[in-house]
């Protein structure tokens, strides 16, 4: 039977389920506090949920009903023995592809780890389910997170529940669309370039880059190391909020962790919420904006704006000149760090082997597997790496590409001296449709212009939604950006700003997700 | 190709050319756990029991700095006069090779930990000769691979590979020569002196295990000619596999023989890798380094700088032991040795030896006398290293308590300790089943005792008026008159009683 439905919401017409997973994680929080609702009622609702519009989106790549069920069971039994383990405990979310788990499938989205149960869970995965949060499954994304649309992961792509012909961003397409889609009420990303901002701003959802640092990397799939960041997608700024309390912090196994409190973000969402930004210095980077950017995206950012000031805020404009250059020095850094780390993949202790007949050296079956595995985006970076990162090149690129970055991350201090958060569109243009850019690598990665910076200075960086591009109907997001470890200013600010903004849309943003098809 | 030429004897090649030497020693560290990991790293494990998903290489795994490891390395580059660096990085040496994990070694490149130091040798004639230090760096070992079936151990012709990554990931210090220019004709003992002091010195500090036979310490020895006079370096070539300290010097020794003969015949030298075989004491071309290996390093994002504080620096160097030189020394006066003694003592590899026989309870020269003279040739004759030989300084010390006390003349220490060397168990052991001991002919030594109570008339008359004492002299002319082999306590006995005392 195929009927249609909006998102989650109340005219979802399967009324129990659409109740629950209609809710945001600080609702559903309180209800299972409240013993209004078992964590496994609301786990059930969230796997009829998957099970209903999985075929329209392909959100996820792997879901353990069994082992969420579980979870949810002794989320329960631990609340009515009075021990529960966090505020989401029993709160069901969804995690990229791309941390170990050691009871699913990591696959990276790649051919490459098809299959592959690692022996160990990442120090995310651990935390989560210390706090009793219930793991769902694994989301799909571009493989080994490289991509800007999920189209390049090898087991297709996920469809963004606003437009089923259009991509949810990527790489963490998957975390994202299984919000948008009533699919999961949290989910965690990882933002090596942009990869949770952006597909939040294209699936109207949340989503955070914590800094460089603040989250434990420990079972993070690499893709470029020094960039590469976990963080947490909601669909509110609180529920996004409650998750990186859970998952940030110190971690001995992540030598670039940072040794210093976890920022108060739960709490500084709920003083934005408030709605007073008076005394709070924003800044609109110039050099992110005007040309080459979408009418509707421009449109979208300046009511933002307009807001933010109705909010108190003040706002100045602010120059950071060597943004110009982050998109270039990006991509000599991720490929090469990529080339580095992807080298592990070679057929010998774990993944695919291919060619292995006994007639050949191991050298030749690490080439055939590594030609048979990595998918034509994952080669490219491997080979632009590869040759950036060579004697005689490496000056010239990688070298010139750190420079870059240094000079970036003085622009941000020196803004930072003027003005407590920067803001911009979070890209420049709405989700394009599937297959549109596929050819066009140079436009793909246009779509990560504004928010590498942050990457390459390890600042905090939020995407919350501004509303829908009035030529197109699709969501824009605002980027937030604070100093490393000021990650409360970017809650308190995209907190106060998405009160504001519901208050002026009439409703909250997410619940005008078109109705999907269910199965 | 380079037709095939003679190698050029030794003292012709010393008229023509100055040999440069590069010397590149790998450590592994004797620290409990890996290098980035928790991982244990005794040798001779069961393979893969040692492993975890870092040093595996798994997918998302990171490293975590052994803080002990840095601090051995520290340790290592005081001890070796070097400057340590104010902040450093690891680096990736990026290159596919089945034995390791990463296919990327994590090491340290343009930026190691301690640099600019050198290191005295002692010559085998006493002489010391200063080799410097250009930099001593951390890394990571490899795993070991063990080809299966086809000739023994080479990968050509194997059936299949088998992999052991149990090595995989233990600290390793590779401590790097400056172009050693000068040695001439010394040159491959100066290798082999440099080997040796290093060894040494690192066992002191009990930072490795430096077993050059299991490969916790392993050398490979650059070397290149220059025409007599010449400034101007010739290209080298790298030997590896140089499995003892001896190996070093005859394989320095043969790659300048045969540099010269190739150089000579009008040849160039191929820069390359060659392996040193052993038994024929000669080298063969390994990997030809045509095109120059690109390792691509670049800083290892996945870890922070080290900066060590200069406070850091100071506790470290409090904790650094008795270095061999300052050894040395003091065993020269504590034990009042000359020169040549303390030569000969170094050159036997028996400093440590006797030192461990004098904490036994022996006289430093008894222990000297037995590991010096007697033990080094029963070593020699085995064709070992003297503390490869089935004896321990207690037993040694244990023999010579034996002598002092009349229970064994010299003559008969030598066969039970040639007892022990067979494995017949412990000093007394050897004595018990062996029966030895003294046989007291009491006949032969009165006339002995006689005879020197006739040649020395005087001390027999002061024995006789009540100085005992003066039967010393008495006493040594008998114990020289049979050769030792006599007890000197009965001899004593004997004399006093021949003197009516
Ligand atoms: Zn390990």
């Amino acid at each position: 039977m195929t009927s249609t439905a909006s998102g989650g919401g109340p005219s979802d017409g399967r009324t129990d389920t659409a109740a629950l997973t209609g809710l945001t994680a600080a609702e559903l929080a309180a209800k299972l506090a409240a013993g209004e609702v078992s964590s496994v009622e609301v786990t059930r609702a969230y796997l009829d949920r998957i099970a209903a519009v999985e075929p329209a989106v392909h959100a996820f790549l792997h879901v353990d009903e069994e082992g969420a069920l579980a979870a949810a069971r002794r989320a329960d039994e631990d609340r009515a023995a009075g021990r529960a383990s966090s505020e989401l405990a029993g709160v069901p979310l969804a995690l990229k592809d791309v941390l170990t788990t050691s009871d699913m499938p990591t696959t990276c989205g790649s051919k490459m780890l098809e299959g592959w149960t690692p022996p160990y869970d990442a120090t995310v995965t651990r935390r989560l389910r210390e706090a009793g949060v219930v793991l769902l499954g694994k989301t799909n994304m571009d493989e080994f997170a490289m991509g800007s649309s999920t189209e390049n992961s090898a087991y297709g792509p996920t469809r963004n529940p606003w437009d089923t012909e259009r991509i949810p961003g990527g790489s963490g397409g998957g975390s994202s669309a299984a919000l948008a889609a009533f699919e999961a009420p949290l989910a965690i990303g990882t933002d090596t370039g942009g990869s949770i901002r952006q597909p939040g701003a294209v699936t109207g959802t949340v989503g955070v880059k914590p800094t460089y640092g603040g989250v434990s990397r420990h079972g993070l799939v690499a893709f470029s190391s020094s960039l590469d960041q976990a963080g947490p997608c909601g669909r509110t700024v609180l529920d996004a909020a409650l998750l990186h309390e859970v998952i940030a912090g110190h971690d001995p196994l992540d030598s670039t962790s940072v040794d210093a409190p976890v920022p108060q973000v739960v709490a500084a969402a709920r003083e934005g919420a408030a709605g007073d930004l008076r005394g709070v210095r924003v800044g609109v980077v110039r050099e992110l904006g005007g040309e080459g950017y979408q009418e509707g995206v421009q449109r979208s950012f300046r009511a933002a704006v307009d807001q933010l000031t109705a909010l108190g805020a003040e706002v100045v404009e602010v120059s950071c000149p060597h943004f110009d250059y982050g998109l270039g020095a990006y991509y000599l850094i991720a490929p090469s760090e990529c080339s580095s780390n992807l080298a592990r993949f070679d057929a010998m202790r774990y993944g695919l082997r291919v060619g292995d007949d006994g007639s050949r050296s191991a050298e030749e079956v690490m080439s055939l597997t590594r030609e048979a595995g990595f998918g034509p985006e994952v080669k490219r970076r491997i080979m632009l790496g590869t040759y950036a990162l060579s004697s005689g090149y490496y000056d010239a690129y990688y070298g010139q590409a750190q420079k870059v970055r240094t000079l970036i991350t003085r622009d941000f201090t020196a803004a930072f001296e003027q003005v407590d958060v920067l803001v911009s569109p979070t890209t420049p243009t709405t989700a394009f449709r599937i297959g549109e850019r596929v050819e066009n690598p140079m436009e793909m990665y246009l779509a990560d212009l504004c928010t590498i910076p942050s990457n390459l200075a390890g600042n905090a960086s939020m995407s919350v939604p501004s509303g829908l591009s009035d030529e197109d109907g699709l969501p824009v997001g605002l980027q937030i950006m604070a100093p490393p470890m000021a990650d409360d200013r970017l809650y308190r600010v995209g907190a106060a700003y998405e009160a504001a903004r519901d208050a002026a849309q009439g409703g909250a943003l997410i619940d005008r997700v078109p109705q999907l098809e269910v199965a | 190709m380079t037709a095939v030429a003679e190698i050029m004897d030794y003292d012709e090649l010393l008229e023509r050319f100055d040999p440069v030497l590069g010397l590149e020693v790998h450590v592994e560290l004797s620290t409990a756990t890996k290098m980035f990991c928790g991982c244990a790293t005794d040798f001779g494990a069961e393979p893969n029991t040692q492993v975890c998903p870092v040093c595996l290489g798994m997918p998302g795994a990171l490293p975590v700095v052994n803080g002990t490891a840095v601090e051995s390395a520290i340790r290592i580059g005081l001890a070796l006069n070097c400057r340590v660096a104010e902040w450093c990085r690891f680096a990736r040496k990026n290159y596919f090779y089945p034995d390791m994990p990463k296919n990327f070694q994590t090491s340290q490149y343009d930026e190691p930990i301690v640099f600019d130091g050198y290191l005295d040798v002692v010559l085998d004639d006493g002489e010391t000769f200063r080799v410097e230090i250009e930099r001593a760096h951390m890394e990571e070992d490899t795993g070991k691979s063990m080809h299966v079936g086809g000739a023994a151990g080479r990968i050509h012709g194997a059936e299949h590979t088998l992999m052991d990554y149990n090595r995989a990931g233990v600290p390793l210090i590779e401590i790097v020569t400056k172009p050693i220019v000068g040695a001439g004709e010394r040159a491959p003992e100066v290798a082999r002196a440099y080997v040796t002091a290093l060894r040494d010195l690192l066992r002191s500090m009990r930072v490795s295990d430096v077993r050059m036979d299991q490969g916790s310490l392993r050398c490979d020895a650059n070397v290149s000619l220059s025409p007599k006079g010449s400034a101007e370096f010739g290209t080298r070539t790298e030997t590896k596999n140089v499995n003892s300290l001896r190996s070093v010097e005859r394989a320095v020794r043969y790659e300048m023989r045969r540099h010269a003969g190739v150089l000579t015949a009008g040849g160039t030298i191929v820069q390359e890798t060659r392996h040193f075989d052993e038994s024929t004491a000669s080298t063969s071309a390994g990997r030809p380094k045509e095109t120059a290996e690109d390792y691509r390093y670049f800083p290892e994002p996945d870890l922070v700088p080290i900066a060590p504080s200069n406070e850091w620096i100071e506790q470290l160097r409090e904790t650094l032991p008795e270095l061999p030189w300052e050894r040395r020394k003091r065993v020269q006066q504590d034990w009042q040795l000359s020169d040549e003694e303390l030569r000969d003592l170094v050159n036997a590899g028996a400093l440590d030896l006797v030192a461990a026989t004098v904490d036994a309870g022996a006289s430093p020269a008894e222990a000297r006398s037995w590991w010096v003279a007697y033990l080094s040739q029963q070593a020699n004759t085995q064709g070992v290293e003297l503390e490869a030989l089935a004896i321990t300084p207690e037993q040694v010390a244990r023999v010579i308590e034996l002598v002092s006390e009349g229970k064994l003349t010299h003559k008969l220490a030598r066969q039970v300790v040639d007892g022990v060397l067979a494995g017949k168990g412990d000093p007394d052991e050897v004595v018990a089943t062996e029966g030895i001991e003294v046989v007291s002919d009491d006949s032969a030594l009165q006339a002995a005792v006689d005879e020197a109570l006739a040649a020395q008339p005087d001390v027999a008359d002061k024995i006789r008026g009540g100085k005992v004492q003066a039967a010393g002299a008495v006493v040594g002319a008998v114990m020289k008159a049979t050769q030792g082999q006599a007890d000197a306590k009965r001899v004593r006995e004997l004399v006093l009683a021949a003197c009516g005392q």
